[in-house]
């Protein structure tokens, strides 16, 4: 699984990578995930439905992320804008 | 004659203090002012053409990645893209009862609502996605990349982005006329994308089959 934050001037940037079936990697996910949010970004899970129509998914714990997804996109939450 | 020496000394070193502090100051000073020049150069870097095309480019490839084929020509073709609304439940208390509705996404700019059917503009959803961290200036993200935040916030969780947005009637910030007329832009391209498909099942059919 690959933890990837969108940012100025960069595109998507890796912030962390590992397999969730390895405990250590699992805990370095888990660590990389909450910073995330504690920065105050929203996770976001690309999907595809079975009828192979891709959507997308929020998440706010690291639980909630399908174990088999191979990628979490990251991106500053929304804020009103030009009020 | 120690005494001498040393009174001596100190006096050489006074001397030499007093005319090296001038050439301390001023290397000090040029010091200070190459580090002032360097933060300003990382302020000033804000806006580098090539970094930020590279930075689209990544952002275009990962939009690419995660939306529909459909929606991905929709983006590269016209510039912007429509999602469906997902509150139009025919059983629901809101004023959007049954009745389709859809937003279009403009890089940087409101997400607008409208009835496909009619073409009537509702409302434009004022929401940016500011990266305070700023790592060359401008929070910002690449196009690409505030395309791709608006449809996964959408797609997500599409009443937490509206209420998080600023709403306000059509026109507040996009031209009605562009909106309207990026709307009949879209129609026509979906009915060439259909007129194309439907030609390339037909060739495809009438290919004699092999062996």
């Amino acid at each position: 699984m690959k933890l990837l934050r969108m940012r100025p001037g960069f595109g998507e940037q890796l912030i962390a990578e590992g397999d969730v079936e390895i405990a250590a990697d699992e805990q370095a996910l888990i660590e990389a995930f909450r910073d995330q949010l504690a920065q105050g970004m929203w996770a976001a899970v690309p999907t595809t439905r079975s009828d192979g129509r891709r959507e997308a998914e929020l998440v706010r714990e690291f639980g909630e992320i399908p174990r088999d997804t191979p990628r979490v996109i990251f991106f500053p939450r929304a804020a009103g804008g030009a009020a | 004659m120690v005494v001498a020496l040393s009174a001596t000394a100190i006096v050489v070193l006074a001397l030499l203090w007093e005319i090296s502090m001038p050439w301390i100051d001023r290397r000090l000073e040029v010091r200070r002012a190459k580090r002032e020049l360097r933060r300003a150069g990382d302020r000033g870097a804000a806006y580098d053409p090539g970094r930020e095309r590279r930075a689209e480019q990544r952002a275009r490839e990962l939009l690419r990645s995660c939306v529909n084929e459909e929606e991905w020509a929709m983006y590269r073709d016209l510039g912007f893209l429509r999602v469906w609304g997902n509150q139009s439940d025919p059983d629901g208390a809101r004023d959007l009862r049954g009745v389709d509705y859809a937003y279009l996404i403009y890089a940087h700019k409101p997400i607008v609502a409208y009835l496909p059917q009619t073409g009537r503009l509702l409302n434009e959803y004022c929401v940016e996605f500011p990266d305070e961290t700023r790592p060359y200036g401008s929070p910002r993200l690449p196009d690409s990349d505030d395309v791709l935040a608006k449809w996964m916030a959408l797609q997500g969780d599409e009443r937490r982005l509206i209420l998080e947005a600023n709403l306000h009637l059509p026109g507040r910030q996009i031209d009605p006329r562009q909106v309207q007329r990026d709307i009949w832009r879209l129609g026509r391209w979906e009915r060439e994308r259909i007129a194309r498909a439907l030609r390339a099942g037909e060739e495809q059919l009438a290919e004699p089959a092999d062996g």
